[in-house]
């Protein structure tokens, strides 16, 4: 088992390197040059004056030396913990900015992610038992998991936000207040989560649900089944099994899931203008943010990979016939 | 009289129709008897052996009664009928290597059904690991998961499973089909060792393997078309068939006696007509050589003389 996992940990570690060379080589070879835009904005008038702001930024980011130094210096800094300075937000570090925006992302899609999932597999496995819930469910599930997703989002927005004026479109709290404990400040946080959270869970629950239901159906069908049927065990033994069985797939679903937590809410936080890491991902994209896009990517590298640990263990944890595989394996 | 099977009638349901998988079945079985069931792929065999103790989905009862011990077994009501299932009639299914839940270790398995069966299983656990024992396995299976199990060890788990109530009558429906030679005999000899033990009373043994029948079991039974063709003591079966059927079944074997795996019965020119809409008369009619103006009438399936029955005008 520790050979198991010596294994598994070596592979994330490497996939680490990798895909973090990936995020550094990326915003570096994308047209444009983060600097000139800056000086551009800033409109100097004398060349010299030009030229010196020039080399001043330049050796503030770290770009006035070759790039294979470069290179070195960002795992340099990235071991020191610091993910550099945001040329957008100039002259806030990457690290504070992303965990300002981490948490709405977090108060996004946990709860989303999560509820779906609950709600989901409540009603696939209520559907797979109860053909009238099964022809509502089914067809429902169907259209919110063929509906688009920005589709579905705008609809929300418009529907409930726009015409209904139920709830705010925009922002993750007014602008009229100053973030504080006041039950006011948290009613806004909360009014102005609900679309955004309303748009992930829907669009997440069909999936769940007739997912669930299949496998549920299928498992009721599969050998074991008809076996304990034919030696006339009631059918709550049966289903039992059954749905025990069925929630190792959606298990891993899950996790697969909470590992794309951090990326996952990219569109809602454009949607919405939600200010949490999809949100900074877009704005480190349109200014050429090489360091806060490297930072929030690095967020979702580690997101993934913790994910996906996590579901190796779980699997390991539940379902008997991978922890004997891998005994097998590793003896 | 262990079992007695009258007009026994098991269509499926089907969009173009009903499928007389099993058109009127009428039968007995003694104390102690191994009948075994043969016929070609689709000639009802299943359909039969699943009559007896759960039908699939798409079936349905058409007509028919059965007894076992004297009592009527309430076939068509499923829910009645789960008092009988496991503690009276048995099966032994063909898919004994993914009979098992695969997510759970063997004993807990076999302890939630006991349990969920108002058994108990702590009372039950030395026989039945005195019962595996006996076809080899120890009581380490117990703590295993299915995975961990040979398909050997799995069929010997499942076959001790089944028979662990001492049904009255057991079910085993193609339970060699996947085993190698030397495998199939064993496990159809440990069945009949079961038998002699008391453990089951009587058994329906299906099969495609005449050869092995011949070995275990005491009668075999002919299934043509969903219909029964021919049943009597093996010996007498195998030696002097009645049926134009059974005789040609009998005489596309190489050499009675001789097993050599699965053998289809197949060397018989034409094919078996659909179920879905059988012609009226003797179903065998169209393959028969021996057939003539009567058998457009059903042939009854009469004793022609002790033990000893047969579905032909010409018998
Ligand atoms: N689900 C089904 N729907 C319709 N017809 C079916 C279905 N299952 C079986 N049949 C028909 O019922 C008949 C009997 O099937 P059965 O499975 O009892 O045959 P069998 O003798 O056990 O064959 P085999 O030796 O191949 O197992 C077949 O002719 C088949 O076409
Ligand atoms: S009844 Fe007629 S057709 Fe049928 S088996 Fe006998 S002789 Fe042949
Ligand atoms: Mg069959």
């Amino acid at each position: 088992m520790r050979r198991y996992f010596g294994r598994k940990l070596f592979v994330y570690a490497l996939t680490f390197f990798i895909a973090m060379t990936v995020n550094w080589i990326i915003p570096r070879f994308m047209p444009g040059d983060p600097v000139q835009s800056r000086l551009a904005r800033a409109s100097l008038q004398s060349p010299e004056a030009s030229a010196a702001m020039q080399a001043y930024y330049e050796r503030l980011f770290g770009l006035d030396v070759p790039l294979w130094q470069q290179y070195l210096n960002f795992w340099a800094s990235l071991a020191r913990g610091d993910l550099g300075i945001s040329i957008w937000l100039f002259p806030q570090p990457v690290g504070d900015i992303i965990l300002g925006a981490v948490p709405y992302s977090l108060a996004l899609l946990l709860p989303a992610i999560l509820l779906s999932w609950v709600v989901g597999n409540w009603f696939g496995a209520y559907a797979a038992r109860n053909r009238w819930l099964d022809n509502t469910v089914l067809p429902v599930g169907y259209v919110l998991t063929a509906t688009p997703y920005m589709w579905l989002a705008l609809l929300l927005a418009w529907g409930l936000g726009i015409v209904a004026g139920l709830f705010p479109v925009g922002g993750a709290y007014s602008f009229a207040l100053t973030p504080s404990a006041t039950p006011e400040f948290v009613g806004s946080l909360l009014q102005h989560w609900f679309l955004p959270f309303l748009s992930l869970f829907l669009v997440a629950l069909g999936g769940w649900a007739i997912g669930m239901r299949n496998m549920i159906i299928y498992e009721l069908e599969s050998d074991y089944s008809n076996y304990l049927e034919a030696l006339g065990a009631p059918r709550r033994l049966v289903r039992r099994y059954a749905f025990r069985n069925a929630m190792l797939p959606q298990l891993t679903g899950l996790a697969l899931q909470l590992g794309t937590l951090v990326a996952g809410s990219l569109l809602t936080e454009i949607v919405f203008s939600y200010p949490g890491l999809g949100y900074l991902i877009l704005q480190a994209i349109r200014n050429q943010d090489f360091f806060l896009l490297q930072g929030a990517f690095m967020f979702i590298v580690v997101g993934v990979l913790i994910a996906n640990f996590i579901i190796d263990i779980v699997y390991v944890l539940v379902d008997p016939r991978t922890r004997i595989q891998m005994q097998g394996g590793a003896a | 009289m262990s079992l007695k099977v009258r007009d026994l009638r098991v269509y499926y349901r089907t969009l173009a129709g009903d499928v007389k998988a099993l058109d009127g079945a009428d039968f007995e079985l003694a104390d102690g008897e191994i009948t075994g069931l043969v016929g070609e792929s689709g000639s009802g065999k299943s359909t039969l052996g699943k009559s007896l103790i759960k039908l699939d989905g798409r079936m349905r009862y058409v007509s028919g009664t059965v007894e076992l011990d004297g009592a009527e077994l309430p076939v068509r009501d499923s829910a009645r009928m789960n008092d009988f299932r496991f503690r009276e009639v048995s099966l032994i299914p063909q898919y004994a290597m993914s009979a098992m839940n695969p997510t759970r270790k063997v004993g807990r398995m076999i302890a939630d059904l006991l349990e969920s069966r108002g058994e108990r299983f702590r009372a039950l656990r030395p026989e039945l690991v005195r019962r595996l024992e006996l076809v080899g396995l120890g009581e380490q299976v117990l703590g295993r998961y299915p995975i961990e199990l040979s398909g050997g060890m799995k069929q010997r788990t499942v076959m001790v499973l089944s028979t662990l109530l001492d049904p009255s009558l057991l079910i085993a429906d193609e339970v060699t089909s996947a085993l190698d030679v030397s495998n199939q005999r064993a496990v159809a000899e440990t069945l009949a060792g079961f038998r002699d033990r008391g453990f089951v009373k009587s058994m329906i043994f299906v099969t495609h393997d005449v050869a092995l029948v011949n070995q275990i079991a005491d009668t075999i039974t002919v299934m043509y078309a969903g219909r029964l063709a021919e049943k009597g003591p093996a010996k007498t079966v195998v030696n002097s068939p009645r049926h134009p059927y059974t005789r040609m079944l009998i005489s596309a074997l190489p050499e009675v006696g001789v097993s050599h795996g699965e053998r289809r019965l197949s060397g018989i020119p034409g094919s078996p007509p659909a179920l879905l809409d059988p012609p009226a008369g003797c179903r065998f009619r169209d393959r028969c050589p021996l057939a003539f103006d009567k058998c457009e009438q059903e042939p009854p399936f009469a004793e022609v003389e002790p033990d000893h029955s047969v579905a032909c005008w010409k018998a």
